[in-house]
Formats: C-alpha cells, sequence, structure tokens
C-alpha cells in the first residue's frame, strides 16, 4: 500500500466508520477493513476501478464524489478520507464542508507542490515542473490545482477548520516507503497529510 | 428479457434440473392485495446446490417479466439451450452452486406452471381467463415466501434478480428486511416511469385488439396470437438500445437486394422481431401477458411501504445490497438505480452500486459480462464471509 495510504491508516481507530472519496480499486479500504475492522464505503467515478473494488467485497459506490457525497445524513461516518484527489477537485471549499458535515473527521493528502525539486526545475528550466508525484505535462494533467503545505493550513484557517492532526512525508508516488519529514516541510516533504475537525 | 442464451462462460453446467411444483391454500387461500383471494396456488420451481445443515446458503432468483423457473441446467441432454441464466448460476460461476443452494420460482400470474389466467379455476372448472384476480409484485413474493418456508429457510442468504425479477428483489428486502441478508437488483426501478408504463400499454392493447383476444375467454377457441407477437415486438425494442439495433441491424435488408414497395419485411431489423414475436406465441400466454405487465406497472415500492417517500420505504430495510445499472438501459436508466441508491444510503444502509458499460440496452444482465460476474462473485463471497456460511452439508 502507498506510503501516505499507512501513515493514514495509523489515524484510524478500530472499528470505525469510514467513507473513502476517490477510493480506486479499495486498498485503504481493505486494509483498514481487514486490519481494523472498520466499516467502510467507498466512492470512485472509475467503472473499472469501482468494480474492482466491489468484485474485493468491498462496498463502493461508482459514482461522482459532489453528488455522492450529498446523500449521506449528518455525522455518518467517524473518517472522510480523500486521499491524492484534492487537486483535482473543483471546488474545494464545498467537498471539504461536506465531508466535515457527514463525517466527524476529514483526511486529506496531497502532492506538496512546493518541494525543493519544483523549485528547482521552474528556477533552471523555465517550465511547469513535472515529478513523479505530478507526472503530467499542461495539457494532459488531470490536476486542477496545485497545493502548497502552507497555502492548505492558511486555506482551512479561512474555512474555520482545525487541523487536528498533520504530517508531511517523503516518498515517491507509488512507493510503499517513505519517511515523515520535520524540518521545512513545505520544502523537504512530496505530500502533506491533513486530519481537519469540525469547527464550530 | 430477450431469449434465452447461447453463450456459456465460464464454470460447468448443473447438468439435468427437473421443474417441480410446490401447492399451497387450498384451506387458506392467499388475500392479494387487490383485496380478491386466490387459493389453491401452484409455483413452479427449480433448485440447484445443496442446502446446507444450518439452511444459510439458499439464494432466491428471481426471473424477469416473461421467464420462467428454469435459471441453469438442462431439463434434458437434447436440450439445446440451458435455462435462461446458466451463464451465473452452476459449479464455479458467480452464483456458485457449489456453495449455494439456488431456488427459483415463476410467479403467481405466469405460465409456465404456477397459477395463472391459464389455470382451472377451482369454481368453475374452466380456466380464469380475464376472471384472473389482478396481481402484483407483492402477491408474487408473498407467494414465493410460502415456496421459501416450505425448506424450513428463515433467512435467504440473498435474493437476486433483474428487471421485473430485481422488483422482486427490491419488495422482498423491504417487506420481509429480517429474512434476506443481501439483496441484488439488477437493471431495475423502484417504480415504473410514464415511458414503461407507456410501452406495456401499446402492447396490452395489441393483445385486447386482437379479435381472438375475446375478453380474455379464448383457451377453447384459438389464441390471440398476433396481438401478443405485436405485444413482444413492442417489448423486444425496449430490451434493446439505439446502438445495438445499429450494430446488429442497420438498416441491412433481408432476403433481398431491393425494397419490395409492398408490406413485407424488407429489413432485416422487421423479420428480426416478427421472429422473435412469433417464437413467443408458442411459449407465453397472452392473458398471462397482460397480468404481468400490469404488475410491473403497478409496482411502486416508495407508495407501498413509505407513504409516498422512497427513503421511509428502505427505513424498513436492513439487508447488504449492491445495486447494478448498464448504461445503455433505456427502460430502467441508471437515474433510477440511483434514486434507489439514494434512498439506501440515506438510510445508512451497506449498499454497492456500479453502473456498467454495456452497449446492448436493457438485456446486458443476462448476456455474458465478465464485470458483473466479478461483482456478484465478489459481493456474495462478502456475505458468506459476513454471515459465516460454509459450504453445503
Amino acid at each position: 500500500m502507498r506510503f501516505d495510504l499507512q501513515v493514514i491508516a495509523t489515524w484510524i481507530e478500530p472499528g470505525s466508520r469510514v467513507l473513502d472519496l476517490g477510493c480506486r480499486t479499495g486498498s485503504l479500504l481493505a486494509h483498514l477493513t481487514e486490519q481494523k475492522s472498520i466499516l467502510g464505503t467507498g466512492i470512485e467515478i472509475d467503472e473499472e476501478a469501482a468494480g474492482q473494488a466491489i468484485a474485493k467485497g468491498l462496498s463502493v459506490i461508482h459514482g461522482d464524489i459532489y453528488e455522492e457525497i450529498e446523500d449521506y445524513p449528518d455525522n455518518a461516518f467517524d473518517y472522510v478520507i480523500l486521499s491524492q484527489a484534492l487537486m483535482q477537485v473543483l471546488d474545494p471549499e464545498t467537498l471539504i464542508r461536506e465531508m466535515l458535515r457527514v463525517g466527524r473527521l476529514g483526511v486529506v493528502s496531497f502532492p506538496n507542490f512546493t518541494h525543493y525539486k519544483n523549485r528547482l526545475q521552474m528556477l533552471f528550466t523555465g517550465r511547469a515542473p513535472m515529478s513523479k508525484e505530478l507526472p503530467y505535462e499542461w495539457y494532459n494533467t488531470p490536476n486542477i490545482r496545485v497545493i502548497p503545505i502552507i497555502d492548505f493550513r492558511r486555506f482551512c484557517r479561512h474555512l474555520g477548520v482545525p487541523i487536528v492532526k498533520e504530517v508531511a512525508i517523503s516518498t515517491h508516488h507509488h512507493d510503499e516507503l517513505g519517511k515523515v519529514i520535520t524540518f521545512l516541510p513545505n520544502l523537504f516533504a512530496t505530500f502533506g497529510i491533513f486530519m481537519l475537525g469540525q469547527g464550530k | 428479457m430477450s431469449e434465452y442464451i447461447d453463450q456459456i462462460e465460464t464454470g460447468e453446467s448443473v447438468g439435468l434440473v427437473e421443474k417441480q411444483f410446490f401447492t399451497f391454500g387450498a384451506d387458506a387461500p392467499l388475500v392479494l392485495e387487490s383485496g380478491r383471494t386466490l387459493g389453491p396456488v401452484t409455483l413452479a420451481y427449480e433448485t440447484c446446490g445443496t442446502l446446507n445443515k444450518d439452511r444459510t446458503n439458499a439464494i432466491l432468483v428471481c426471473h424477469a417479466l416473461t421467464g420462467d423457473s428454469h435459471v441453469a441446467g438442462f431439463y434434458d441432454p437434447e436440450d439445446p439451450k440451458p435455462g435462461w441464466w446458466d451463464l451465473m448460476v452452476g459449479p464455479g460461476k458467480p452464483i456458485d452452486t457449489d456453495k449455494y443452494f439456488v431456488i427459483c420460482s415463476n410467479v403467481v400470474g405466469g405460465c409456465m406452471g404456477s397459477t395463472g389466467p391459464m389455470s382451472e379455476n377451482p369454481g368453475t372448472g374452466r380456466p380464469y381467463g380475464a376472471s384472473f384476480p389482478v396481481v402484483t409484485i407483492g402477491d408474487m413474493v408473498r407467494a414465493q415466501r410460502r415456496l421459501v418456508d416450505s425448506f424450513g429457510i428463515d433467512t435467504l442468504l440473498a435474493v437476486v434478480g433483474g428487471s421485473v425479477g430485481g422488483m422482486q428483489v427490491l419488495e422482498w428486502s423491504v417487506r420481509y428486511p429480517h429474512r434476506v441478508h443481501a439483496a441484488i437488483p439488477l437493471a431495475t426501478t423502484t417504480k415504473h416511469s410514464a415511458q414503461a408504463i407507456a410501452f406495456n400499454e401499446v402492447a396490452r392493447q395489441a393483445i385486447m385488439a386482437d379479435p381472438k383476444w375475446n375478453r380474455g375467454d379464448y383457451y377453447e377457441s384459438g389464441r390471440p396470437e398476433h396481438g401478443l407477437a405485436v405485444a413482444r415486438m413492442v417489448g423486444h425494442i425496449t430490451y434493446l438500445s439505439d446502438e445495438s439495433m445499429r450494430h446488429k441491424f442497420d438498416r441491412r435488408l433481408q432476403d433481398r437486394v431491393e425494397l419490395s414497395f409492398d408490406f413485407e419485411a424488407d429489413f432485416q431489423v422487421e423479420s428480426y422481431l416478427r421472429y422473435q414475436g412469433n417464437k413467443f406465441v408458442d411459449r407465453f400466454d397472452a392473458n398471462s401477458f397482460l397480468y404481468l405487465t400490469k404488475a410491473a406497472d403497478y409496482f411502486n415500492l416508495e407508495n407501498q411501504y413509505g407513504e409516498g417517500s422512497l427513503v421511509a420505504a428502505f427505513s424498513r430495510a436492513s439487508c447488504r445490497y449492491l445495486v447494478v445499472s448498464f448504461t445503455s438501459d433505456w427502460l430502467y436508466p441508471t437515474y433510477q438505480s440511483k434514486t434507489m441508491v439514494k434512498a439506501m444510503k440515506k438510510n445508512s444502509l451497506d449498499v454497492s452500486f456500479c453502473e456498467i458499460e454495456a452497449p446492448w440496452g436493457h438485456d446486458a444482465f443476462l448476456l455474458p459480462n465478465t464485470r458483473l460476474s466479478d461483482l456478484l462473485s465478489g459481493f456474495l463471497n462478502k456475505v458468506c464471509l459476513h454471515c459465516r456460511i460454509g459450504g453445503p452439508a
């Protein structure tokens, strides 16, 4: 399992109710179900990925996360996870508010755009940076946003959403190994992972 | 539902099966939703696999509008075609008869051995005809429950079915929430759209406009074959899709190189529909078609159980659901499946949903489809694990 998902998994209390937005083929849900006996549901827009997740025996809804999240009652889940999908989200403010309506806690992970390698690429080549975390050209990327860790913190303040927990990590996109970055995370971390509370 | 499928995908055949009959209600007739009574009632059914010691591995398969209890295997080694869902039901298949005990019954109102309009009315000694009481999906399910009871089965591991069979699945899950662990409604709806009712009405009018229909009393005088064939043709169009018809027929001519300038079947699609219509006449009763389409039109889960609210209706349910729709199904389009999924979610029910990309229209659930097979087997495995079901005794 991806390193960022491993970190997220350590944050989840056993036996809790979890909603995984953009769950792909359900590797995190399967891990949490087996290791932590959670009651999990996923939402995935890709038919093939959703089909594979359901065929694994997971509960998954094939559909768009904005539409699908609306149907859940308030506080239906303990955790709502959005891992490596925020870059593709059209309206992050609405989605995060929805996550914290249906879940007690929200968990968000994303590639840190201001990682030093990206900065160096821009500085020396003058081109839009491409990395293992963001491996697309400007013309074919599904990512419509770039998210530096410090900007995400500002965004949470703007929303009035408390950051309950935060960790920055350095790992390659699909690597199972990685390390936690405590020194200048906005410069040295490849991913940021945040746990958000409901606020007032 | 289209005619039986030729291709067999994976797994083995269940082999020879036998049509059986279960009769109940001779002393206490079934009180129908209309208030009328019916009894005795016979259901034709088939089983495959073995019921385990605890009677916990039973799966009820519900057939679509004009299907029957012959779900898998063969009646006779010489049969050219197996049962209608042989793709899915058998040893090593998604509904694995090495693990599950499969029951499939023909519905009340049908004509494949279950009590229906062509059965003898015990009061008159003649076929019921149009004096047969109007039955509902709920009535069909209540009769199925009696059959399930007769096996001593308290809770079904799963109820599975597509189209009108899917309506029965939904009805089971809401009417008998404590008797169903899991429900798999495929290519179905909680209520017919005006469009679906409209097509059924055209089909019924075709039958009733046939002079041989004779107000349903035709069993001695000759059947309304032409009307029934036209009804089937209308239905058949709704089971396909624009794309599948274009792919299969386009505007190709049938056995000719130029237009005939008369009303012969010039086009392949005309010839195909005529063939399907005529073939249907050989195996189906026109009155049954009237009653079954009416039952499908009357089905309205939210009115029946939720005073107009689907969320309230599903608040009665407690099983796990796997809902599946198909992209090109214009009879029961995906939005109808999404509506039921939404109501299930609002009740915090455990639901999975997948819209499968398939160009073949409503009939897709009857055709070979790896995605559907994987979904069914994975979902059923999970249900089994959750219920701690072992194999047969």
